[in-house]
């Protein structure tokens, strides 16, 4: 592999068709694997923690510690899992990498079950990604053709089966253990930690689930080194990410920048600014069970940390843009009936609390709400806080909607005397 | 222990448990849905929270459930700071209730009615739409409104999680969560009654109490125990006007628990059947019409009878009945009503937990132990009880793979994902199918006295000075090996067997089993089935006497008084002709008719368990006192006290007769210690069956006459057949119905625990009356008799549902029971020529229809018993011809498709474990 600035990103080109084993490896592919396997497991897993790579899928962890968890082999079997269900609403980024370049999520997937010792890895797919899954089938297909999966790969004592699984379709197949029951044929419901996965997971065996965008940056760090990927981020941040921009910009779509980049950047220079005639009013930082931020966020850099002091979280670092001829209630009401749909139905402030705030802003929506409805719809944010919750679903599906009712209150009340302004022309 | 202080109180609590159950050991109002005393906890209704805070200056805390945190020592929490938060739950959970408490089974004993107000939602905010559910037809026992649901997913994890079900499911998701059936149809597993009471709502119903709905409150109830077969298992049944409505669980930790199997709970319809023998007959000669006598001259009949007849006890009599009956003929002319084999295996059993040194296991213990052999015992169909217990015991590795990691006990759900499908080691060595086969490591098929050759090797690999076996095969070598390791790696081994393969080796080779498993004052657990309520009561009122029934049947008697049984049940039909066409006298006494009480010159009407008040022992020689749950009109009365003569002063209080069981059994001092005392009253006064809100009392009989009656009395005593009296609730002794303030549903015992989920605070678990056997090792020697078969060779089946006498008469059980049939393997099905509709015409009885199943092994047949159709008594030892049956039409009672066995009837290969 080349040194690059766009290690995700710099095999694919919109409009050709992704590289086949022998382009992906002609352009540099597949060094990690050789590279890892001389390296004790343990100390592959070190060299990932000390990279500093979070978790790109929403929570950030430290990827190298969350692997660490996992317990030394006992001969049975261990699986690595690519959570590749992407259905983050606005959200796009592990898209663009399966479908463009499927080769580098494969060679991370071995390069990361080299460092976990795994003996089978499964990606987890969304089950609409239908170019993804070709992508991918056919990916495997040539590893395995060429010996970089299955048995003793490349005569090592190492072996490792892959196989793809298209979910039936449950945003709650995003939380990792709710994946597993899934993946297992069962109720995706989460299940309660302790056990972790990495002790007990799939079918009861040490399990690690990670990012498609946390997989796809382990043979960069792998061949290229620590401090390679450090000096790819910028304010203070370490390696590239894929974020992007929705809504009514000039130029939607996702990018692969550094670390560490400004809201600004990703909006003005990536995606050109809002379209002619509308104007930015809030944005959703990181996928729809954020919170709103403001225009005077955008000088904040995408840092987690950063983030969470401006009142939100970066999440997937995906931007969703709300401008000022779109409805915030609408809006809201938009994602709060997708999460109410998404709930899995086990605990009860996000099976029957969503549906209620979903039904308040329909009413508000029709102009049929109340007053009372608003004050109703901040206490089922309290009512859906972390820690109320089995899981973050609920929580998060809160998010828009607290920071809605603080940022555009205003708005709620006219939906109150006036009904829906944005609908009357 | 821990210390904690909740909103300022400080308890001592249990850091290993979780903070839920130990506030409700503390009897503390914390409401909750999901979390179950049996079933652990998994946070998933949220209605439990508590502040939870770091130390003594954090003054915001943060919220916790307290059925998923285990309290630290010193730890500070607020009950009250987190109500707010309980009573949005509660708000969200009923946006999609019905609020149709008026017409709803459960309004008055429900858990979601009593959480709502403990929460403090009254005022509706929601005025949205409720989402709503299609119900199903569930069979014959349990009723479904799905539009009531909460969410809570008890349901879920008691059928499937718990008692293994597999054909219901919770389905969909969101605020569309649904909990039944893939399509309508009869639930399948033999312990869906419970569904009734685990719904903290009315979702899950008693369907054969619906018809004849009552509220909890206006029900007369008592603590009794269930007469429908040897586990014993408390209940409380519930009466109305004169019949009886229902029956619940009544929590005895050592027995039943919080569960009951579906023949207790809707078996006991018999009680109101309109076959019920209400009035007292007596006729002149055997072919003369009978007519209506008083009672005074019934008795009087019977008495006369006093020194010329002999008696016939009974195995679902008490003990105080079969006392009275063996005091007024004496003791050499008391004889035994079961058939010869059981009565030889019945002593045998008693020979065990007399003379080897063997724990006696109870279903607690069952539930403890982690290596599990059966032994030729059905026990789903003969002691159902004990088989939802074995589905406990399988699940110990999940709890010691938990210790491993730390993990509390109490994560249920944890613990399930963290064993996922491992289960502790259970073997059945059978000879057919069991519905158990699901959670074995291994299954083999083979006939009674095979089994017993297997088990009688695995007690001699266990302890070589056990008697060996020889001519076993390299493949039952290997099972010999592999149980024997499974049973000593374990540290609780069990073995369970019993009387119903009729085979007495098998008995002797699971004490061999047993008494090998022994170290030291470690006994190896033993669980022998037997099967009847009062089958031990009353072989060991037979007080070592050779009475069998055999020998009353040859003893030349020309008069006889027969208790509660039909002969034709316990002996060859022949022999029973010719033993009551000798007699000149027959008294009968029994609830219902039969042919031996069509036979008879003097029959009695006498009081079921539900109207009588007496004395069980179960299959662990553990007595157990039932009292009645309402008085039954004038002309029926206890057999007890229909034999009772002047000795007794002719209609004696019950515990006279108790204690003159008592001066005969074992250890029958213990007897006085099942109930407080005769002459027990709470502040003077006894202990009412009726609930204190108990309605309509001076109303419902004004169509008769205004004047309000007195109360019925209960000679007895302890117990008034009224409102007046201490609850009976001060003493769990006398618990007939568990209630408490702002706990109207059955959710309030742990009020009358001493912890939650743990012993009532009077014990109350009845009394164990063997000694536990201390001494050396001794082996019965390894000999199992094989008589020469000719043409197949037969054993026995048993129905949960039809295979008992008096539970088969109740019109729920019928709807799941099927008349008498024959199973054959497939093989043997084609060599007689069978076709599909064709029947079988069995030698030395009647003609039946067959079932097809791959699990039996060809040469054998599986005969049902009890089934109306086939007296298995007319079959012998030596073998069973069978032919197609001539014009053969299959009976209306033949319902094939009741019948739920592993390989279902069908003929598809036999999926799981070995054959034989």
């Amino acid at each position: 592999m080349t040194l690059t600035n766009k290690p995700l990103t710099k095999n694919i080109e919109i409009g050709r068709a992704p590289f086949n084993f022998a382009q992906y490896q002609a352009a540099g592919g597949y060094q990690s694997v050789a590279r890892a396997l001389t390296y004790k497991p343990r100390d592959l897993m070190k060299l990932v923690q000390d990279s500093g790579l979070g978790g790109r899928g929403g929570a950030g962890f430290n990827t190298g510690l969350k692997w660490s968890f996992i317990p030394e082999p006992d001969g049975g079997p261990r699986y690595l899992v690519v959570n590749a269900d992407e259905m983050e609403p606005g959200t796009f980024k592990d898209r663009l990498l399966m479908e463009h370049d499927p080769h580098l999520l494969i060679e991370g997937m071995i390069t990361a079950s080299i460092a976990l010792q795994a003996t089978m890895a499964y990606i987890f797919l969304r089950g609409e990604y239908k170019e993804a899954e070709h992508a991918l089938l056919q990916a495997i297909k040539e590893a395995y053709a060429a010996g970089v999966l299955g048995k003793n790969i490349q005569g090592s004592t190492f072996s490792l089966d892959m196989a793809l699984h298209t979910s039936a379709g449950r945003y709650i197949c995003g939380e990792e253990t709710a994946l597993i029951n899934a993946l297992e044929g069962k109720r995706a419901n989460p299940r309660f930690k302790p056990p972790f996965p990495q002790v007990s997971g799939l079918w009861g065996r040490p399990t690690l689930v990670n990012n498609v965008e946390t997989i796809c940056n382990i043979p960069g760090i792998v061949t290229n080194g620590v401090e390679w990927f450090k000096g790819l981020g910028i304010n203070g941040q370490f390696g590239t990410r894929i974020s992007g921009v929705s809504g009514r910009v000039k130029k939607p779509g996702c990018w692969e920048m550094p670390v560490g980049t400004t809201f600004r950047t990703l909006f003005e220079d990536y995606a050109g600014g809002m379209q002619d005639g509308y104007q930015l009013k809030a944005f959703l930082p990181g996928g729809g069970s954020t919170d709103f931020l403001m225009p005077e966020h955008l000088d904040l850099p995408m840092i987690p940390g950063d983030v969470a002091k401006a009142g939100s979280r970066l999440g997937t670092s995906l931007i969703m843009v709300l401008d000022d001829k779109t409805c915030p209630v609408g809006c809201i009401h938009n994602l709060i009936k997708f999460f109410a749909h998404e709930s899995c139905g086990w605990c009860t402030p996000c099976r029957d609390g969503l549906p209620w705030s979903e039904h308040m802003l329909v009413k508000l929506e029709n102009g049929e709400g109340s007053l009372k409805d608003i004050e109703i719809l901040k206490e089922m944010c309290g009512y859906m806080a972390p820690g109320n919750t089995f899981c973050a679903l609920a929580p998060g599906a809160a998010e828009p909607l607290q920071s809605g009712l603080k940022y555009f209150h205003d708005e709620f009340v006219e939906h109150v005397n006036h009904g829906c302004k944005y609908k009357q022309h | 222990m821990a210390k904690i202080t909740v909103d300022g109180k400080v308890f001592e609590v249990d850091p290993n448990n979780n903070l839920l159950q130990e506030l409700l050991s503390h009897k503390q109002d914390l409401p909750y849905f999901c979390w179950h005393p049996s079933m652990g906890s998994v946070g998933s209704c949220r209605q439990c929270a508590v502040i939870e805070y770091a130390n003594d200056d954090d003054q915001r805390g943060r919220q916790v459930m307290a059925c998923m945190t285990s309290p630290r020592e010193g730890a500070r929490y607020s009950m009250d700071k987190a109500h707010q938060f309980r009573a949005q739950a509660i708000e969200s959970i009923m946006t999609s209730h019905p609020h149709d408490c008026p017409v709803c089974e459960e309004g008055g004993e429900c858990h979601l009615q009593d959480m709502t107000v403990m929460s403090g939602h009254t005022y509706r905010r929601y005025d949205g739409k409720k989402s709503t559910h299609n119900n199903q037809n569930l069979g014959p026992f349990i009723g479904h409104e799905m539009n009531r649901c909460i969410t809570c997913y008890r349901c879920v994890r008691y059928y499937k999680d718990y008692a293994g079900g597999t054909d219901f499911s919770v389905q969909a998701s969101h605020n569309h969560t649904y909990f039944g059936r893939f399509q309508d149809g009869s639930l399948e597993s033999e312990f869906s009654g419970n569904l009734a009471e685990v719904c903290p709502t009315g979702v899950f119903t008693d369907k054969v109490f619906s018809k004849v709905y009552s509220r909890k409150w206006d029900l007369q109830s008592s603590p009794s125990v269930c007469a429908a077969c040897g586990v014993g298992c408390n209940i409380n049944p519930g009466e109305r006007y004169g019949t009886l409505r229902r029956v619940v669980n009544r929590f005895n930790d050592e027995v039943n628990g919080y569960f009951l199997c579906d023949k207790g709970r809707f078996g006991t319809g018999y009680v109101n059947s309109a076959q019920r023998i209400s009035v007292n007959m007596s006729r002149s000669a055997h072919d003369a019409r009978p007519s209506e006598i008083t009672p005074v001259d019934a008795k009087a009949k019977l008495l006369a009878m006093k020194g010329n007849a002999i008696g016939i006890g009974s195995p679902r009599a008490s003990l105080e009945a079969n006392y009275a009956l063996r005091a007024l003929v004496g003791k050499d002319n008391f004889y035994a009503g079961v058939s010869d084999v059981e009565f030889g295996l019945l002593n045998q059993v008693i020979d065990i937990y007399q003379n080897r040194p063997v724990h006696i296991a109870s279903i607690k213990d069952i539930e403890k132990c982690d290596a599990i052999l059966v032994l030729g015992e059905d026990v789903t169909n003969t002691a159902a009880r004990i088989a939802l217990a074995l589905r406990q015991s399988v699940k110990n590795i999940g709890k010691e793979m938990a210790a491993r990691i730390k993990l509390p006990m109490w994560q249920d759900a944890a613990i399930r994902t963290l064993a996922m499908d491992k289960k502790s080691p259970l073997y059945i060595l059978s000879s057919h199918a069991t519905r158990l086969d699901d959670i074995a490591r291994q299954v083999h098929i083979g006939s009674a006295a095979d089994s017993a050759r297997i088990a009688f090797a695995v007690a001699h690999v266990l302890d070589s000075s056990a008697p060996a076996v020889t001519g076993l095969s390299d493949a039952e070598m290997a099972l010999v090996n592999s149980i024997a390791t499974d049973l000593k790696a374990a540290k609780h081994p069990l073995v369970v067997s019993g009387t119903s393969s009729l085979e007495p080796a098998l008995l002797n080779a699971a004490a061999n089993i047993a008494t090998a498993l022994g170290n030291g004052d470690q006994r190896g657990n033993l669980a022998l089935c037997v099967p009847e309520a009062n089958s031990l009561g009353l072989m060991l009122l037979m007080d070592g006497s050779q009475n069998s029934l055999g020998k009353a049947m040859q003893s030349g008697a020309r008069q006889a008084i027969v208790l509660e049984n039909d002969l034709y049940r316990r002996a060859p039909s022949a022999t029973v002709d010719s033993f009551l066409s000798g007699l000149q006298q027959l008294a009968v006494l029994d609830h219902l008719q039969h042919r031996t009480g069509e036979a008879a010159n003097l029959v009695l009407a006498s009081g079921t368990f539900a109207e009588t008040t007496g004395t069980f022992v179960n299959y662990e020689g553990r007595a157990q006192h039932f009292y009645a749950t309402f008085k039954p009109v004038a002309a029926i009365q206890s057999s007890a006290k229909w034999l009772c003569d002047s000795e007794f002063g002719n209609e004696p209080r019950i515990h006279i007769l108790t204690g003159g069981a008592a001066a005969i059994l074992p250890n029958g001092y213990k007897l006085q210690k099942l109930t407080p005392g005769a002459d027990w009253t709470f502040a003077g006064q006894r202990a009412p069956r009726q609930h204190h809100r108990y309605s309509g009392r001076t109303v419902m009989r004004a169509h008769l006459n205004v004047h309000e009656p007195k109360q019925e009395q209960d000679e007895d005593g302890l117990m008034n057949y009224s409102m007046e009296g201490v609850p009976a609730t001060k003493d769990a002794t006398i618990f007939n119905s568990p209630w408490a303030p702002g706990w109207n549903s059955n959710q309030s015992l742990f009020k009358f625990q001493k912890s939650a989920g743990g012993e009532l605070k009077q014990g109350s678990h009845g009394e164990r009356l063997f000694d536990e056997n201390t001494g050396a090792k001794a082996w019965y020697a390894a000999v199992v008799q094989q008589a020469a078969i000719s043409g197949f060779a037969q054993f026995p089946i048993y129905h949960l549902f039809g295979s008992e006498e008096l539970t088969a008469q109740s019109e729920a059980i019928q709807a799941k029971a099927t008349g008498a049939y024959v199973a054959l393997n497939p093989a043997d099905v084609a060599r007689l020529g069978l076709g599909a509709s064709d029947g079988v015409q069995v030698q030395h009885n009647g003609a039946v229809p067959y079932l097809a199943r791959a699990s039996i092994t060809p040469g054998t047949v599986g005969i049902s018993v009890g089934l109306h159709g086939l007296n298995y008594q007319n079959m012998t030892t030596a073998g069973v011809s069978l032919n197609k049956a001539a014009n053969w039409q299959n009976p209306k009672d033949w319902r094939a498709s009741n019948i739920i066995v592993s390989d279902a009837g069908s003929s598809s290969a036999y999926g799981r474990g070995t054959q034989g």
